[in-house]
């Protein structure tokens, strides 16, 4: 039975819009690569804490280890205070990655909601929805977060909306644009008439077929807000030390620059990897959903 | 044509206003403010009260951003509250520095990048493409401050030939340019590469090859032009964002840029300083993106003669 259906899916070519997507994905080395990392990130920073403790490991200071270089005991040396900066390196993932990925959860929240609005709606609506986004992209990211963080105070949380709060206008940007394409198909017009609510017509009609660009969006944007993360650590707004974030760890490192360069080679190449894996995904993700390139 | 520009420029008016508005609360809320910090260690009560309504903080807070605005209907931007001297002015002192900075990062990007993305697209899908393509991914994943950080690793401590930071010769000006240039030149060549694909398959490209153009000529005369907006495009915000002072950049070197005159202002709380140093920069910024806008016009004369017919309605918006 399974087997006859296999054949007849094969013959006709018949695949879910899903199976397509992944097929046409797998064909990009790049995009698994990045996959795979992206993977790999994610279950280092889930079960750090299994094997790392939190006390003793990541921030418990051994003053007679300290500033050792790379060796077998210690595969990426010791800091200042005689932390292991492999095991800090490691558990810092949960930090970098769930400042990245609450920050732009946070922007795709606003702004698909009001980019969604703007673009349905048109008119008034639109026009000040989209200038008030225009304003709020004008001054410089790095800049408004660091104003934002000064003003809330320095915690990770904090962080979080910052970076957020940066990435809206963007979201706002490419949702508006989306919808534009879609208000007008029959489709919308059809469930109009039959008296569905205007929330209900975006949220189940307009937003499933405006999914693409802002799947690729989301995946390249953590990629950027890890980046704007540390960049915020490392001026000393971000992630409170002793959390061993990568950016605050690099901003500690520096000031043994000469001579213990490893303390800011390695953290930097974390953020790099991390980086650069979701930039190949977003990458890979927007060639296999762009239908242009439906061969 | 000058209609567009003269509305274009009318429309920078609100955005000033809600930009400045927005900058100065946000600052505003702030825990602490300068007074804290100007007044003297042994300062009494009193004297910190008398010193809160020299610098105006009895006022509410919409009172003093209006009196702020008022100011600046005047060309006043202010003056800083740390050292006394007119945000403008401190503002102009260090802008050369900054622009400085930029167009040699972005000269050095431009250089190395459309000849890349060039080469990648006339040779795309081979090893040459390939390795193009992987190093501008890696160039736009490495956080800048890493990136300078290592050049002083490698060519300040352990060659010994470049200075770490600082300023004044041509020497301290390399590592800063390399370090903003890196992410600009991944960026401009994926553009590059991208705009002249789309270019490279269109049937005047084919026309031209049939009539017996070299193909050298084809690629530098024929694609390439129709292969710059979007070139043009990047290379502007580049620059306008550049021109705003690299903030991370211009920390990592010491470079004394507009960058780490608001990062040091807001640190200090320093409200006109940040709020007129963010006007400016509003300012410079929304000028370059008109010039790009008009740029292609010079570009393309198809926009050209749209901003003739329709009497200059934004393009690409």
């Amino acid at each position: 039975m399974a087997d006859d259906r296999m054949l007849v899916s094969k013959k006709y070519k018949r695949r879910s819009q899903g199976a397509e997507i992944w097929r046409r994905m797998r064909k990009n080395k790049g995009a698994m690569l990045g996959l795979a990392l992206v993977i790999l990130i994610v279950l280092t920073a889930v079960f750090s804490g299994v094997f790392l403790d939190y006390e003793t490991d990541v921030i418990g200071q051994n003053i007679s280890q300290r500033l050792q270089h790379p060796s077998l005991a210690h595969p990426m040396g010791t800091d200042d205070v005689g932390r292991d900066v492999l095991s800090r390196l490691l558990y810092g993932s949960r930090y970098s990655l769930s400042v990245g990925v609450v920050a732009v959860m946070i922007a795709l929240a606003c702004g698909v909601t009001l980019g969604s609005i703007a673009g349905f709606f048109g008119g008034k609506t639109e026009e000040v929805i989209m200038r008030a986004s225009d304003m709020l992209a004008a001054v410089p990211s790095i800049l408004m977060a660091i104003a934002i963080v000064s003003a809330l105070g320095q915690s990770t949380l904090n962080l979080m909306v910052a970076v957020g709060i940066t990435s809206v206008p963007e979201f706002v940007r490419i949702t508006r644009a989306a919808v534009l394409t879609v208000r007008n198909q029959e489709y919308i017009e059809a469930s109009r008439s039959i008296g569905l609510s205007e929330f209900k017509i975006i949220w189940s009609h307009v937003l499933p077929n405006c999914l693409s660009p802002i799947i690729v969006q989301t995946t390249l944007r953590v990629a950027s807000a890890i980046i704007s993360a540390s960049s915020l650590s490392f001026l000393g707004l971000g992630v409170p030390s002793p959390d061993p974030e990568w950016g605050s760890m690099l901003s500690a490192g520096r000031k043994f620059i000469r001579g213990y360069g490893y303390l800011t080679l390695f953290p930097g190449l974390a953020i790099m990897v991390t980086v650069l894996s979701l930039n190949l995904l977003g990458d890979g993700l927007r060639d296999a959903l762009d239908p242009k390139l439906k061969k | 044509m000058y209609r567009y520009v003269i509305k274009r420029l009318l429309m920078l008016i609100p955005v000033i206003i809600g930009i400045s508005f927005l900058v100065y609360f946000v600052i505003d809320l702030a825990p602490g403010d300068i007074i804290s910090q100007i007044a003297p260690e042994d300062a009494t009560i009193e004297e910190i009260q008398e010193l809160r309504e020299e610098y105006g903080f009895n006022k509410p807070i919409l009172v003093r951003y209006g009196e702020y605005m008022a100011g600046m209907l005047h060309g006043d931007l202010g003056t800083s509250y740390i050292t006394g001297e007119p945000v403008f002015q401190s503002y102009m002192k260090r802008l050369p520095n900054t622009l400085m900075l930029a167009f040699a990062s972005i000269f050095v990007s431009v250089m190395i990048s459309i000849p890349l993305g060039i080469l990648s697209a006339v040779h795309q899908g081979t090893w040459r493409d390939n390795i193009t393509m992987v190093v501008a991914l890696l160039g736009l994943s490495m956080p800048n401050f890493w990136l300078g950080l290592l050049l002083i690793i490698l060519f300040s401590l352990n060659l010994g030939l470049l200075p770490s930071g600082g300023y004044g010769t041509f020497a301290h000006i390399i590592l800063p340019a390399i370090t903003v240039g890196t992410g600009l030149t991944a960026m401009l060549t994926r553009t590059t590469r991208s705009s002249m694909l789309d270019v490279i398959r269109q049937d005047y490209l084919r026309t031209a090859r049939s009539k017996g153009v070299p193909e050298k000529k084809v690629i530098n005369k024929h694609a390439l032009k129709n292969a710059l907006i979007p070139i043009i495009t990047v290379v502007g915000t580049q620059l306008a964002s550049c021109l705003g002072g690299a903030i991370i950049t211009e920390t990592v070197f010491s470079w004394p840029g507009v960058g780490r005159l608001i990062l040091d202002s807001v640190n200090s709380r320093d409200i006109p300083m940040v709020t007129g140093c963010i006007i400016m920069k509003t300012i410079t910024i929304s000028v370059i993106l008109l010039c790009v806008d008009l740029l292609y016009a010079v570009v393309d004369p198809r926009i050209k003669a749209q901003y003739a017919t329709r009497g200059g309605k934004a393009h690409g918006r």
